[in-house]
């Protein structure tokens, strides 16, 4: 298409400004930081057994947390989607309150109910609140929207003829799902289980309530981050920041690798 | 052999299907309605008398005050900075284009509490720019004008992230036919593509405006904790919470979970407008 619109040079222009202020002098100012660091200090940052503790109990945890993501997202779009409920508008715009919600009020709340004497805490057998399970309640919480929202345009948009074929063929309702649904959704459960577990990796407000930030136990690495800034330690806070940005960074170009796939597998149904 | 049914091929046993409803819905409850009628169990556990009273607390006011200052600026920023970039994205094809929406998509694979360390290597007394600002009486970091750039580090990609594709969609013919009756570019801008675009750009600023007003990370690093000056609502939540004054805690929550609410309602009745699906493709965040 011939493109004569108007406005490119100054819409460029302000967007590489704002782009540049904004974003990327704050990233550079970190990057400079940490270049300034001498690899034995590096070194000392990452081999410090805290540190280590805390990106051990943030990988698991946002694993975890992604995980049953995974399966209850899936599940939470299929029934919002193919099963007419009553009130289902209420419920699909409630999915959202995760993103809407501020974190810090979801961190007091799920502490609150997940004491050992909260409304949920005294029903269950082992201890949530104040222990690494209470860290991954908050991921739960924190990336609950994101598998639902890009599985659910995925099986609106399904096309029926291909299930009906199946069973017209002879499978069996389970087969059909696992063999000819599935397949579709692959894509967009990868990218939603990214994006969650990268959230999860950074989050912050929501967990140090719950968690309680017990060194080496429930001390997640955003935390240490402050920690060392309190101290005026900004060398040690920038190296422990670099090293949740090449695990984020890593996630953010792995998410655009398997949606350029999924876009080409579109193209192909 | 049964008979399939076309219907009938594509649901499941009725059995199944109540078990699957079920386990939403008690998965939804044990995560989402208990949390928040938690809140406001709680904020209204002291009766009203004391929820109104820790709601009139001067600090309380000063905090709601500066939460909607930095949420106000921060939605302005980035509304004007989305136009922008929505407008290069959407309408363009051009070398690059790619990276520069990586580029824009960047703070949001930026943790909160690092995205304010990067401001306070900016900006604090100890950063690149630190003694310069000193040497001038210049306040950043541990000030407003360091809560909104923080504020809109974090919320920076939404407005673009939402109305880029509403433009891309629109294609260029309207505006072609506009530019050749004799409208300006401004003109075809305000009079053509944004009107047409205008519940996508709702949609941004809803989103933009929600994650501003209960950032928690960025701001608690830049904002020096100053109670009654710079502690925005959900750090004014965080210092009563510590404090163990739980029914002021959870009644500034519950201001801010109403707000969140009222967010969810617009979002999904926008969403409505913007298409005939439920839910948009912003949803990848």
């Amino acid at each position: 298409m011939a493109r004569k619109l108007p406005g490119f040079r100054l819409s460029l222009g302000l967007t590489m400004v704002w782009l540049g202020l904004l974003v990327l002098l704050p990233l550079a100012a970190l990057v400079l930081k940490a270049a300034s660091a001498t690899p034995a200090q590096i070194w000392a940052v990452l081999c410090n057994p805290r540190v280590l503790a805390a990106l051990r109990l943030s990988l698991l945890a946002s694993l975890a947390a992604a995980s049953v993501n995974l399966v209850f997202g899936t599940l939470l779009a299929w029934v919002l989607v193919r099963y007419r409920l009553p009130g289902g508008g209420l419920l699909d715009a409630l999915v959202d309150l995760p993103f809407a919600l501020p974190t810090a009020v979801a961190g007091i709340a799920l502490t609150k109910i997940y004491m050992p004497d909260g409304w949920l805490g005294r029903f269950l057998p082992f201890k949530v609140a104040f222990t690494p399970v209470g860290v991954f309640v908050a991921l739960v919480f924190i990336g609950l929207p994101f598998v639902v929202r890009t599985v659910q345009p995925v099986l609106l948009e399904l096309p029926p003829e291909e299930e009906e074929a199946a069973a017209c063929l002879g499978a069996s309702r389970a087969m059909t799902l696992f063999r000819v649904v599935l397949p579709h959704l692959r894509p967009a459960l990868c990218t939603g289980f990214a994006l969650a577990l990268a959230r999860g990796m950074g989050e912050y407000g929501s967990v140090i309530f719950i968690s309680a930030n017990l060194p080496f136990h429930t001390e997640i690495p955003p935390l240490l981050i402050i920690a060392r800034l309190e101290q005026y330690d900004y060398l040690g806070a920038t190296v422990i920041a670099c090293i949740l940005l090449v695990i984020s960074f890593i996630l953010l170009f792995a998410l655009q690798g398997l949606q350029r796939g999924s876009l080409k597998g579109a193209g192909h149904v | 052999m049964s008979e399939t049914h076309p219907v009938l091929a594509r649901t499941e046993p009725r059995a199944v299907r109540v078990a699957l409803v079920l386990a939403a819905l008690a998965f939804l409850g044990c995560f989402l309605v208990v949390p928040l009628a938690a809140v406001f169990f709680e904020a209204l556990a002291q009766g009203w008398r004391v929820y109104l009273a820790s709601l009139r607390e001067p600090e309380a006011w000063a905090a709601i005050r500066l939460t909607l200052t930095a949420t106000l600026a921060a939605v302005l920023l980035n509304t004007s900075f989305g136009l922008a970039a929505a407008w290069v994205l959407g309408k363009f094809e051009f070398p690059g284009r790619r990276l520069l929406a990586t580029l824009i998509d960047i703070p949001f694979a930026v943790s909160p509490v690092v995205a304010g360390l990067m401001f306070m290597l900016l900006f604090g007394a100890q950063g690149w720019l630190g003694p310069w600002l000193i040497d001038r009486d210049i306040r950043i970091a541990f000030a407003l004008p360091g809560i909104i750039l923080a504020t809109t580090f974090v919320t920076f990609p939404f407005v673009a992230r939402e109305l880029a594709p509403v433009f891309q969609a629109q294609g260029g013919e309207q505006e072609e036919a506009a530019r050749m009756l004799g409208a300006s570019g401004w003109q075809t801008f305000w009079r053509v593509s944004l009107p047409g675009a205008k519940w996508g750009l709702a949609y941004g600023v809803i989103l933009c405006t929600a994650r501003a007003m209960g950032e928690f990370g960025a701001v608690s690093v830049v904002s020096g904790h100053i109670r009654g000056v710079t502690n925005t609502l959900p750090l004014h939540i965080e210092a009563l919470y510590n404090e163990y004054q739980f029914s002021a805690a959870f009644a500034c929550a519950s201001l801010l979970s109403l707000s969140a609410l009222a967010t969810i309602g617009l979002k999904a009745w926008v969403g409505r407008r913007k298409s005939e699906r439920p839910t948009a493709p912003g949803s990848a965040r």
